[in-house]
């Protein structure tokens, strides 16, 4: 039972962004779903997945983003319906094949969806893809509220079947885990047949080879152009530009995305509807010309508001000084003269900060005497939280044992991390093991390089970890290439059978598939061994093993070595509220302060399951949290935590 | 208006506040499909992803008569916080409170870890409820954690708090729209207990005769 294949044409229902982008796709019949996992994106192909059989979907969490895009691809070209779908980092991934994809073109739609993170919500960066439209020459969709997330996206497979080529649309968090009413439109009936004609000519789009090779590549250039100029043409002509706002504004505000909310929000909070123009921009690759001039002339101060890089406001600036003839010099403001911030992700208060300090208007967004008691509070009665592993999640457990053994082995050793939950472990909660954190699969591969810097004297052991999906999606190059070139690392595998830090996706190392049907697992010390590395697998909830096991790898000084440290996250289907160890700390074995533990198990340990009760003097469970993985019992050296088999 | 109920206010800002896991994004959408099958329009700022992994987790609800706000709230204009954990109820006050403000806030702490390992301090409860007060028009104290606890799991605190809500007449909220809304979402067998949970959130709330100030 879904919402996104039950509700009838003309329900208002209630959906998040990312629903409404999924309901827009099935909407325009779409056949084919690929994509990786990332946040703010997932649940398109989450929600998606509930309604595959019903609606007859081929829906498929891939490896990664660039192989997701090429399955997409691959529908297109047998005259299906597809959308790709990843977070912001994911488009790098699949840009090496995007530059290809969109300079040939494609047949059924494919439209790209990019979920992006400005601000770094739950993301390692704010980067953003929207410049890859314009560098690669496809069209840029942004939907400005709810309604349109649903509306554009279903638009988009049209437009990508009217110029054959990739539409990317982006979406924001605040707009795809945002939610709002919308009003559904129906579902159509399709029975589509995939075939791929491949017998036509070289250059033709529909019928022969899909090949860009040298010497076609200055046509399909031109053609890729050519269909750009369409594009500018349908984009002025769409009802997704819209003005609201006096005939000739004080002000004009061209935003876009959830700005447009932002923008319209601080219009009204400054009581000034009666001044401010504001032109909300859904096609934002290329520009809209006519949309834009009309606009332009209605007045000589422009506010352009976006996340998170200045794209629209350099463009638009360009574009003004070839019109300055017909629409007269401009006084630009936005992220280059500092009416807004040039980082971070926007807000009301951001855009009102900005047309009150245009304006000169006075604005107080709280009394200030409430302000300064409200900060002197929070300072001292709201704790900072940081974020945590879980309870018994078994990356804490992990990060014990390699760090234990770093420092046992004294020799300076240093991890290089990677992508997921684990990435925490940069911080207190992973006891500070992480000393490099980048892109997916460069744990492995920054590794490989340390590894082959002993003509140069150095001699730190080089440890690297990696989750089991990011294994797949971009480690397995990386070990290739340390195992080739004779590099010396331990990479350790913190398998737990998902892709926890998004909700539990499936990769290929699991036996079943995204539509739960029976897939083939890849075995991943099969893969390590065969690329020519030693494995060895421990269980990281047993940590006296575990550590001797990372002992004796670093003692081996040569060659690459992969060790699997293999338990179910806490949060997997199997485990989740399954308690397998009743906890108990006995307050009396438990001495606190006076037993020389230096409170291993809250202060070092720092499992949220256990809490120090400063009364007592002696740690306690937190009943509500522990999830029962019973390894707190092995760290404490008074063995003052017991463990209980659940029945 | 579309459906005649009056809102106190228009757009209402409504903010869910709670540790990640204390089911803050579940109630937050059953507000806003029981607002939603009134005829208003709503919109849900929320995050996710990151913060699940025991961080603080904020949900901002805008309902409006008359058209769809942006998913934040602006500075200082929250009318209700409800706060599945107390001193997530102070983080919140700091940007969006004001000296009109209501709030319900759980009084069970979640203690973080620079709270565990002892380089912060987690305020008393008779801080926790002297701040409260004087940073709000009036503020409602409920043990929801150990309520739910009795009823068989924590999590059913964050139904509670809905619970409790719907008891303040801030919005309107009433157990058939609930219910209809749980229909929807839940299988049929989880539907009886989170009815309970939510009588005993309204039971709770009334029986906090006056609000404390």
């Amino acid at each position: 039972m879904s919402i996104l294949s039950e509700g009838q044409s003309g329900n208002r229902v209630l959906l998040m962004g990312n629903d409404a982008i999924a309901r827009g796709a099935l909407e325009a019949g779409v056949n084919v779903i690929s994509g990786y996992p990332g946040t703010p994106s997932s649940e398109i192909i989450q929600n998606l997945l509930q309604v595959a059989k019903e609606r007859n979907l081929y829906v498929e969490w891939s490896a990664n983003e660039k192989v997701a895009l090429e399955v997409s691809a691959a529908a297109s070209f047998a005259g299906l319906r597809a959308m790709c779908v990843m977070k912001q980092v994911g488009v790098n991934v699949a840009s090496d094949f995007l530059l290809h994809l969109s300079l040939y073109g494609t047949r059924g739609a494919l439209v790209l969806v990019s979920c992006e993170d400005p601000g770094a919500l739950s993301s390692t960066n704010e980067g953003e893809s929207r410049p890859y439209a314009q560098m690669m020459e496809f069209p840029l969709l942004e939907p400005g509220d709810f309604q349109e997330a649903l509306e554009m996206t279903q638009w988009a497979f049209d437009l990508s079947e009217e110029i054959r080529n990739v539409v990317m649309i982006r979406s924001v968090t605040r707009m795809s885990h945002a939610s709002g009413n919308v009003v559904l439109g129906a579902l159509p009936t399709l029975t589509p047949r995939a075939v791929f004609n491949h017998e036509g000519p070289l250059l033709g789009q529909m019928e022969g080879p899909v090949a860009t090779i040298p010497g076609i590549v200055d046509f399909m250039h031109r053609r890729q152009q050519d269909k750009l100029k369409k594009v500018t043409a349908l984009f002025d002509a769409s009802p997704f530009n819209t003005y609201s706002g006096p005939e000739a504004p004080d002000l004009l505000i061209i935003t876009s995305s959830v700005c447009h909310l932002y923008s319209k929000e601080a219009i009204e909070l400054l009581h000034a509807s009666h001044r401010v123009g504001l032109l909300k921009l859904g096609t934002t690759w290329p520009l809209p010309p006519k949309t834009l001039e009309a606009a332009l002339r209605r007045s000589d101060k422009v506010l352009i508001v976006e996340e998170t890089l200045p794209l629209m406001e350099d463009n638009i600036k360009a574009f003004a000084v070839e019109r300055i003839g017909t629409i007269g010099p401009k006084t630009f403001f936005g992220k280059k003269e500092g009416a807004l911030p040039p980082i971070n992700e926007l807000n009301p208060d951001c855009v009102v900060t900005a047309i009150a300090g245009i304006f000169g208007l006075p604005y107080e967004g709280m009394p200030a005497t409430y302000a300064d008691r409200a900060a002197a509070i929070a300072a001292k009665g709201a704790p900072v939280r940081d974020l945590t592993f879980c309870p018994g999640c078994p990356h804490r457990a992990s990060f014990w044992s390699i760090h234990a053994a770093i420092a046992m082995d004294n020799r300076r050793g240093f991890v290089c991390g990677d992508i997921g939950c684990y990435t925490l472990a940069a911080g207190a909660t992973g006891f500070k093991t992480l000393k490099t954190v980048h892109a997916m699969g460069s744990g492995a591969g920054i590794a490989s390089g340390f590894g082959k810097l002993a003509a140069f004297g150095f001699n730190q052991p080089v440890l690297a970890v990696c989750g089991d999906s990011t294994f797949f999606h971009a480690a397995i190059p990386a070990l290739v290439n340390a195992v080739h070139n004779r590099s010396n690392l331990i990479l350790v595998v913190l398998d737990n059978s998902g892709t926890a830090m998004t909700g539990f996706q499936p990769h290929p190392g699991l036996p079943t598939d995204a539509m739960g049907g029976n897939a083939l697992a890849l075995s991943i010390p099969d893969i390590c061994k065969a690329i020519g590395a030693k494995v060895s697998i421990c269980d990281p909830f047993d940590l006296p093993n575990t550590q001797k096991t990372l002992l004796a790898l670093l003692e081996e000084k040569d060659g690459v070595n992969v060790l699997i440290l293999r338990q179910p996250c806490a949060l997997s289907p199997q485990k989740k509220n399954k308690k397998r160890f009743h906890m108990h700390v006995d307050n009396t074995k438990c001495i606190g302060d006076a037993c020389g533990c230096n409170r291993l198990c809250t202060r070092v340990f720092k499992c949220p399951g256990l809490t120090w009760n400063s009364e007592l003097k002696s740690s306690e469970i937190d009943e509500v949290l522990c999830a029962g993985c019973g390894v707190c019992a092995s760290i404490c050296p008074s063995g003052a935590i017991e463990v209980k088999e659940v029945e | 208006m579309e459906n005649g109920i009056p809102l106190v206010a228009d757009p209402y800002n409504l903010i869910i506040t709670g540790v990640g896991g204390q089911g803050n994004v579940l109630a937050s959408r059953i507000i806003a499909d029981m607002l939603t099958r009134l005829g208003f329009t709503v919109t849900i700022g929320e995050t996710f992803g990151a913060s699940q992994r025991g961080g603080s987790v904020m949900s901002h609800l805008r309902v409006s008569a008359r058209s769809c706000y942006s998913p934040q709230i602006p500075k200082g204009r929250a009318h209700m916080v409800v706060a599945l954990e107390p001193t997530e109820a102070i983080r919140v006050l700091k940007d969006y409170g004001n000296p009109g403000v209501k709030v319900i806030a759980n009084t069970r702490p979640i203690q973080s870890i620079g709270v565990i390992c002892g380089e912060q301090s987690y305020p008393t409860e008779e801080e926790i409820r002297a701040w409260l007060c004087e940073l709000s028009e009036s503020v409602w104290f409920i043990d929801t954690t150990q309520a739910a606890i009795a009823l068989g799991n924590p999590i059913f605190g964050n139904i509670m708090a809905v619970g409790a809500l719907s008891a303040t007449g801030a919005l309107p909220l009433q157990k058939d729209q609930f219910e209809a809304v749980l229909r929807e979402k839940m299988s049929s067998e989880k539907v009886a207990v989170n009815l309970t949970a939510f009588d005993m959130g309204r039971e709770m709330l009334s029986r906090t005769q006056h609000p404390l100030h």
